[in-house]
């Protein structure tokens, strides 16, 4: 019995990191109808600004932090004007593929700055956690830290996208292009500030992500970033609040399948999951149902 | 208009056939190859070769005798991809490929260079697989079975455990065959393997709960890792959050594990470790070679590196003693060389008197270490 809960606390923790890049996922496609999939790199990168910044410049954490948003945020608005603006009248399918270019280019450019060996990130969040059940369960203070801030910043955005000016024209724009662009909302500035917003999340999510899975390499964004699609698919893609949800219940699934069934097969288990919910309610759990328009 | 794009084109065309020509300038230098992972999850292991190989190739032409030039590929450590690579380097003329890095990849390229009778001495593809019935493949690094066997017999003789449970890669042929090794050699000698599944598939692999979770279920008192350091690390770092108290037993893949940047050494003290190669040593061979290398890229090399160093060495003292210049062909070389891997007996940065079978296996010692105060310290 301890083993499954102290099973189920990893799967927790590895789903509150997928959640919380699941969130700057889903932001991005939810308003500009694009997947990102060099939003993983921009996490990497993101993870080595606040490495740099604390173990070769020695400041502390929060200065880390906060400079990994400032690069990261204007790292997403470059990326968005120089890639995907140019593409705004292309297929979807043209957009998909530069963003998996960029996804490489970072990669890449990443191994060129700092190397191909790994670095050992240092975790902002003190180590230790909470002992339950008389210390024969332990959650760790970086899975709770986590946890807040996943629901913090999902309902904060919440809130924005509902609440703000920008945030309805996010969700105009999101509705229609053309009729948002014809009511007088400039789009491209939209969809630059849903960048700019989805990148400093992704400076957030690396640096806890980072916290509680130290090794730090210029490819370790990839694989969170896929699984956190798929988790973003999971809660239905484009819904701030299924972000949220499939992330941690694909992070239980993982944990759960690789202690029960196989512990080779837990990247099986993330991609049957994506599998099936596109077989049998493609608009995930929490997604809206979309009529195509004919 | 026409006449104008037509002329642009035909000389475009001229230029670039020109450019084929330029590469080939240096006439005079032996072409060696250098294959391996240079970007992607294992660039660090084909970084580490190619820049020593480089090196060694430097200080050799800096000599002014014989002059040699590395073709170096990626393959990203991908059997395709590592063919590929050696088909281009084929191309370019390679006389003789001190390469693949990675044991899947050279398994592969070995088959192709057995068909061509071109020579292959690889730094680090361990695995039994990549010279098994090829008369002209050889290694510098130790085998996987020899490994698996030796740590066996270490962990009995220095009494370092009596339950034991292993963390393997079971998608990779270098994990795979130590783990092999190591348990018929423990089911010989008497040791009780605890547990054998804690599996993963992917180097990249964040999370190690599961796996830890079971070793302790069992009630594991040494954990075995017959992995590369990247993950070596992230098992390190989570056995130390979820409050287990393992001592960890790792193969030579784990040398580089001290140098990772940001790494708390500390999670590290008490491991023990099979290494040809300790990077703290102080004889002037390695201390040379460890300042030169950190000179130039930065890093505390590793075993890989290590390897490939002594690869391009002993290269150059066959080319010295066969007379391999520049014409000498690739069919050539390795008719020469295979008598001559024989006979010779090479003292270098990841062993003393190494001395090679007739099968292409390197006898040398493999030496335990023991982490101690975040350097290597022997066992005794």
């Amino acid at each position: 019995m301890s083993t499954f809960l102290s099973n189920l606390i990893s799967g927790v923790s590895l789903g509150s990191v997928y959640a919380i890049i699941a969130l700057g996922y889903t932001m991005v496609y939810g308003i500009a109808k694009m997947l990102n999939f060099a939003h993983g790199d921009v996490i990497m990168i993101g993870a080595y600004m606040c490495f740099v910044m604390m173990f070769n410049l020695n400041t502390p954490a929060f200065v880390g932090v906060l400079i990994a948003m400032a690069v990261c945020t204007l790292l997403g608005i470059t990326i968005e004007r120089l890639a995907y603006k140019p593409l705004r009248q292309a297929t979807s399918l043209s957009v998909l593929i530069t963003a998996i270019g960029m996804s490489y280019f970072l990669q890449n450019l990443a191994q060129l700055i700092w190397g191909a060996n790994p670095k050992s990130f240092k975790s902002v969040i003190p180590s230790g956690g909470l002992s339950l059940m008389g210390g024969s369960l332990k959650i760790s203070y970086v899975t709770i830290v986590t946890i807040i801030a996943s629901v913090l910043i999902m309902v904060v955005l919440t809130l924005f996208v509902n609440h703000t000016k920008m945030g309805k024209a996010m969700r105009c724009v999101s509705e229609d292009r053309g009729a948002a662009e014809l009511m007088g909302v400039n789009v491209d500035l939209t969809i630059t500030v849903t960048f700019a917003i989805g990148s400093a999340l992704a400076a957030i999510a690396a640096v806890l992500m980072c916290s509680a899975y130290p090794t730090l390499k210029p490819t370790t964004g990839s694989m969170p970033g896929i699984k956190a699609f798929t988790a973003a698919v999971f809660g239905g893609i484009g819904s701030i609040p299924g972000a949220m949800l499939g992330g941690i219940l694909l992070g239980v699934i993982e944990i759960l399948g690789k202690a029960y069934v196989s512990s080779e097969l837990g990247d099986a288990f993330v991609f049957a999951v994506l599998i099936l919910v596109l077989l049998v309610k493609p608009t995930g759990l929490l997604g809206k149902k979309i009529h195509e328009k004919v | 208009m026409k006449k104008v794009i037509s002329v642009v084109m035909v000389a475009m065309m001229a230029i670039c056939m020109l450019a084929g020509c330029g590469k080939s300038k240096d006439a005079g230098a032996i072409k060696v190859g250098s294959i391996g992972p240079t970007t992607g999850d294992y660039a660090q292991y084909g970084l580490a070769v190619e820049n020593a190989m480089k090196m060694a190739a430097d200080e050799i032409n800096a000599l002014g005798g014989l002059q040699f030039e590395v073709l170096g590929e990626d393959d990203q450590g991908d059997p395709t991809m590592a063919v590929n690579a050696y088909n281009r380097e084929m191309e370019k003329g390679m006389q003789a490929l001190l390469g693949t890095v990675t044991s899947g990849a050279c398994a592969a390229v070995a088959a192709e260079a057995y068909k061509e009778r071109v020579f292959l001495l690889t730094p680090s593809a361990s695995n039994p697989a990549v010279n098994e019935g090829k008369d002209n493949v050889y290694q510098v690094c130790f085998t996987d079975p020899n490994q698996g066997a030796s740590a066996a017999l270490t962990i009995k003789n220095l009494g370092l455990g009596t339950k034991i449970a292993i963390i393997w890669n079971n998608a990779q042929d270098y994990s795979t065959s130590i783990y092999q090794s190591f348990t018929a050699k423990a089911a010989e000698i008497g040791l009780d393997v605890v547990v054998k599944d804690a599996t993963f598939s992917d180097d990249s692999n964040a999370d190690f709960s599961v796996q830890l979770q079971k070793a302790a279920d069992a009630g594991a008192d040494l954990v075995f890792l017959p992995i590369y350091y990247t993950p070596v690390a992230a098992i390190m770092q989570q056995a130390k959050a979820a409050g287990y108290n393992f001592k960890f037993f790792g193969v030579d893949g784990m040398d580089g594990l001290l140098a990772i940047d940001g790494f708390d050494t500390s999670l590290a003290e008490g491991s023990y470790m099979l290494t040809p190669f300790d990077a703290n040593k102080t004889d002037s061979k390695t201390t040379a070679f460890v300042s030169n290398y950190k000179a130039k890229f930065g890093d505390v090399p590793n075993q890989f590196a290590a390897d490939a160093y002594d690869a391009m060495y002993i290269f150059y003292a066959a080319c010295q003693d066969l007379g391999i210049t520049a014409e000498t062909s690739a069919k050539d070389v390795c008719e020469k060389m295979i008598p001559w891997m024989q006979k010779y007996t090479y003292t270098g940065l990841t062993g003393d008197n190494m001395v090679w079978g007739a099968d292409g296996c390197v006898s040398k010692a493999a030496t335990a270490y023991v982490i101690r105060n975040g350097q290597y310290a022997s066992v005794q």
